[in-house]
């Protein structure tokens, strides 16, 4: 059932013409970068950040007579990732050049796969707010990425760097099987999730290593044919994806409304102006002359590998969500924000080790969610660590410190780290849990108002609450409510 | 002693090992012959003084326990050299010196040998008369005025001229057992694969491949001996052990089968050719091989598939002489698509081009099915037709090429007629098959003509005692009367 949402409420992404409404038709190419110590031909460092033109070959920068081998790694976990997407592995496929020149591009060709990828069909599942969706994924093949020009450091020069050619890149296609910005966003967070599960990529969009091309058509609410698409080359965060979508939908719509046709065509998405543009039209297409590399035989997989490598896969995301709910007891939905990220996973699995799972859940769905989203840090990042968190988890269901005060003790621990135990004892923020101690306090309180304890003895129920309070008051809000409570209505009812 | 430089390859290692002449010597009197290499042309970069350093420094501390004890060796200038200038016989590469060695060059100076010089070739190793080079054209020493084949027509000239005591050449479609013919020498195409094809700058990747030349079929097999080997840098190197066709050659071929194919005998080829086929014929049966008729039905498509295939992979792997990292760049243009047009118009002489627009034309969407899906389909029954030979017999007899050595500018303004002269030698290569030319005799003029013994992957070994057998016999004469060093 791929394309369908599977609920029966839909919630259909529409856009509103003039006359009518418009379904977008969205299909992502991503290109990830295999996380691979080296390139897909040569040895060379895929390190990012290193100075220009340091981790560049021969094979790299295409010298005579210099000769590609694969990097067997890369082709590992290229099929991992096959696996993580429930696709069909090629036990036979090759390699082909894809003919162009750019400066940018040593050898004049890329070594991409055209005909037979590695990897054929498979899916995703992505979990919306009204349900699961599932996006067929139409195939994965392995290509070498080029260097970089760069034409703003001179005005009449550019300049070529040559350390990213080479690198190995997954182009991942999807079918256009994606209808909002939103499906975008979850497509992306799911493939980057299963990705970093895997170890196959690091799903870094600031470094380049995640980008995508975004074919979109439009087409009238309901019908089923595909419309003309233009893809936007390119684009390098799930937000320009989005921004890009969305004005490329509604450009469509306005053309074909006022009669005019879409010409299949590449576009630019401008990031500062918000706005998609043509960079070259169909007749303008290049031919890429694509031809099996000669200079590399097809690749032909033994069944053995794969297997090996099936049986060596990590929990997926999926199966981790399922273990969730089954063992901790949680909703899909939180369950689903739980496995997102797979240190968000080991985060919660390491404090509800010890620590009870209710109170871990909220917490770290809530009050650490916040800070990390305050300070736009990784929970690997956070100062409280699972450790740490455990134990705040721990001081509160071990009534050390009441459910408020954790708060107090969280906000100092969010900043400096510090360990919650130590933070309660130099703070003096311990609950008062002995009963003699609170006996005393109630005691003498009761004998302090006894008109009032006449009043609630004869029926005033609600002055049960002004007792509290005078416990707290007079403890300092360090009072075990609990406790607090037993202990007063033990007392009143004599 | 009489002069050291015409005698073979065999005969030098061992007076080298045997310690009657010194590396020095034997290196001086190349030297001295390279000198007069002017008017054939043969060199593109002669490494004199390296190589007489070299011989001087064996001598020093002699290693007798390695195939090429102090052997000076020119190479072709495809082969890439670390430290000297490495031309592909182009403009493109006028200024290219690597620094890095190619695998086959590296066997060889691993095996004690070490660089003479750099020879001259076809530009990119297309062409078949030597005339397409950057350099000029390449003489052969048989007669004035006369090409030395091609593409390897430097490494032929000097080998048959005595600048050399052995070289080596690439072979894509004929390129080192045509100018082997043309010019009385022997010349191997090994089995795809056998030679690392590391470092040599590419014509047709799926075609070329590195081969000894010699001037006996006994330095032929020392010479492959010193430079087939696996290497992992090349994903293409068969992964075999190492053999020792030296060491097991013999002449005797008794009982083995020898095929004719019958479509070998085109319209038009002269009767010296069919002579010489003939003379082949009983020279084996002499030698207690059997002939038996066989027939290579889709040879006639063999010509025409090559200039699909060639050419896609050229215009490929040509890309990268764009003068944006090495080589040639055109100071002319404002823009990058203009330095590129200007840098490869310059950069490459007509044949390349040709060659290129070609092969893109092949490769082009709407033709590339029609062409080169086509030709890859004919070339698998190309290779069909081989190995059901192979069940018969054990190697296949054919004259090398249909002429002799014809005169320079002769074919230079008709690419078909050049491109025939590879008709009898491209089938090879397109099957991926090993190939050996022989020198078997001579035409009107008195110029060298080859019988070329074709063999089954990877029994070069049965092919050399089949062309040592052969050779024996028919005890070919190099008669030079060194007209250019007059």
């Amino acid at each position: 059932m791929v394309g369908k949402v599977m609920t029966k409420e839909k919630r259909k992404y529409l856009i509103e013409g003039e006359k009518g409404k418009w379904e977008v038709v969205i299909g992502l190419e991503v290109h990830a970068q295999v996380s691979s110590n080296s390139k897909l031909f040569s040895g060379s460092s895929t390190k990012f950040g290193a100075e220009p033109n340091t981790q560049v070959s021969l094979v790299d920068s295409a010298f005579p007579g210099m000769l590609p081998v694969i990097n067997e790694f890369c082709i590992q976990q290229a099929i991992k990732t096959g696996l993580g997407l429930n696709a069909k592995i090629n036990s036979y496929s090759v390699f082909d050049r894809k003919n162009y020149f750019y400066a940018d591009l040593p050898q004049g060709y890329q070594i991409s796969q055209y005909k037979n990828p590695i990897v054929g069909e498979g899916k995703i599942t992505l979990d919306l707010p009204n349900g699961t969706k599932t996006i067929g994924i139409e195939r994965l093949h392995l290509e070498q990425d080029a260097g970089k020009s760069i034409h703003d450091l001179d005005p009449s020069n550019t300049y070529v760097d040559l350390n990213r050619s080479g690198v190995a890149l997954m182009e991942i296609v999807s079918k256009p099987d994606l209808s909002s910005p939103d499906e975008v966003n979850a497509y992306i967070k799911k493939l980057r999730s299963i990705m970093r599960y895997l170890g196959t990529c690091d799903g870094n969009m600031q470094e380049g290593s995640l980008r995508a091309d975004v074919n979109v058509s439009v087409r009238k609410e309901g019908n089923k044919e595909l419309g003309t698409r233009c893809e936007i080359k390119n684009v390098n965060s799930i937000k320009f994806m989005q921004m890009a979508i969305i004005y490329e939908a509604q450009r469509q719509v306005e053309l074909l409304e006022s009669g005019k046709s879409i010409d299949q065509e590449t576009r630019l998405f401008d990031t500062k102006k918000n706005e998609t543009r043509s960079m070259r039209s169909k007749e303008d297409a290049h031919d890429y002359r694509y031809f099996p590399d000669p200079d590399l035989l097809p690749l032909n997989l033994d069944k053995e590998l794969i297997e090996n490598i099936k049986k060596n896969l990590p929990e997926l995301p999926d199966q981790k969500k399922e273990r969730f709910i089954k063992d901790y007891s949680l909703t899909a939905y939180e369950a689903n924000v739980l496995v997102s990220e797979k240190e968000i996973s080991y985060y919660f699995e390491e404090v509800v080790k010890t620590s009870d799972i209710k109170l871990a859940k909220n917490w770290i769905m809530g009050d650490l969610f916040a800070s990390l989203n305050e300070k736009n840090i990784s929970i690997s990042q956070s100062p409280v660590t699972a450790k740490k968190m455990a134990q705040l988890v721990d001081s509160i269901s071990s009534g050390i410190v009441s459910g408020r005060t954790a708060k107090e003790v969280f906000e100092i621990m969010k900043e400096s780290g510090e360990e919650p135990s130590k933070i309660i004892e130099s703070k003096g923020l311990q609950q008062k849990s002995d009963p003699k101690e609170l006996e005393q306090i109630i005691e003498k309180i009761l004998t302090e108002n006894k008109d009032k304890v006449e009043q609630y003895k004869s029926g005033k129920d609600k002055l049960f609450g002004f007792f509290v309070g005078q416990v707290m008051k007079i403890s300092g809000g360090k009072a075990n409510p609990q406790l607090a409570n037993q202990i007063l209505k033990d007392k009143l009812k004599k | 002693m009489a002069d050291l430089t015409k005698k073979s390859l065999t005969e030098i290692v061992s007076l080298i090992k045997k310690k009657e002449i010194k590396s020095e010597e034997v290196t001086n009197l190349f030297i001295k012959n390279i000198e007069n290499d002017k008017k054939l042309n043969s060199l593109i970069t002669n490494c004199n003084e390296h190589a007489a350093k070299k011989a001087k420094n064996f001598d020093k501390n002699p290693k007798f326990d390695t195939l090429l004890p102090g052997i000076p060796i020119a190479v072709k200038d495809l082969f890439c050299t670390k430290g000297v200038k490495t031309t592909a016989g182009s403009k493109m590469l006028d200024n290219f010196i690597p620094n890095y060695e190619s695998t086959i060059t590296k066997n060889l100076w691993n095996e004690g040998a070490f660089l003479l010089g750099k020879l001259n070739c076809d530009e990119y190793a297309m062409g078949s008369s030597n005339e397409t080079s950057f350099f000029g054209n390449v003489m052969n020493p048989v007669a004035e005025n006369t090409v030395p084949g091609g593409s390897s027509g430097g490494s032929a000239s000097a080998l048959a001229a005595d600048l050399t005591p052995t070289t080596i050449g690439t072979d894509t479609g004929g390129s080192i057992r045509q100018p082997a013919s043309f010019t009385g020498t022997v010349g191997l195409k090994p089995t795809y694969g056998l030679c690392s094809r590391w470092g040599i700058v590419a014509f047709a990747s799926s075609l070329d491949q590195a081969g000894p030349m010699t001037k006996t079929v006994e330095d032929c097999a020392l010479m492959l001996e010193a430079m087939a080997g696996f290497d992992e840098k090349d994903s293409t190197s068969i992964n075999k052990k190492k053999e020792n066709y030296s060491k097991n050659l013999t002449s005797n071929i008794k009982g083995l089968k020898i095929g004719i194919p019958k479509e070998y005998r085109v319209d038009g080829m002269p009767k010296e050719i069919d002579k010489l086929w003939e003379n082949g014929k009983k020279i084996l049966k002499e030698s207690g091989a059997e002939i038996i008729d066989i027939s290579l039905p889709n040879t006639k498509y063999a010509l025409p598939t090559y200039y699909i295939v060639a050419p896609a992979e050229a215009s490929s792997n040509l890309a990268r002489y764009d003068g944006v990292k090495y080589g040639f760049r055109s100071n002319k243009g404002t823009n990058l698509i203009e330095m590129y047009e200007n840098t490869r118009s310059e950069g490459f002489g007509d044949e390349v081009k040709r060659r290129i627009l070609i092969g893109t034309y092949v490769l082009s969407s709407g033709y590339y099915d029609a062409y080169y899906i086509k030709a890859q389909k004919v070339r698998q029954l190309i290779k069909d037709d081989f190995d059901d030979s192979f069940k018969k017999v054990d190697a296949i007899l054919t004259p090398s090429t249909p002429s002799a050595a014809f005169k320079i500018g002769e074919k230079k303004n008709d690419p078909i007629s050049m491109y025939l002269n590879d008709i009898f030698t491209v089938p090879v290569n397109l099957a991926g098959i090993p190939a050996i030319s022989i020198p078997a005799g001579t035409d009107n003029n008195n110029y060298p003509l080859g019988l070329q013994l074709i063999g089954k992957t990877l029994d070069e070994q049965k092919l050399l005692n089949i062309a040592f057998a052969a050779e024996k016999k028919i005890n070919f004469k190099q008669n030079l009367n060194r007209w250019w060093e007059k």
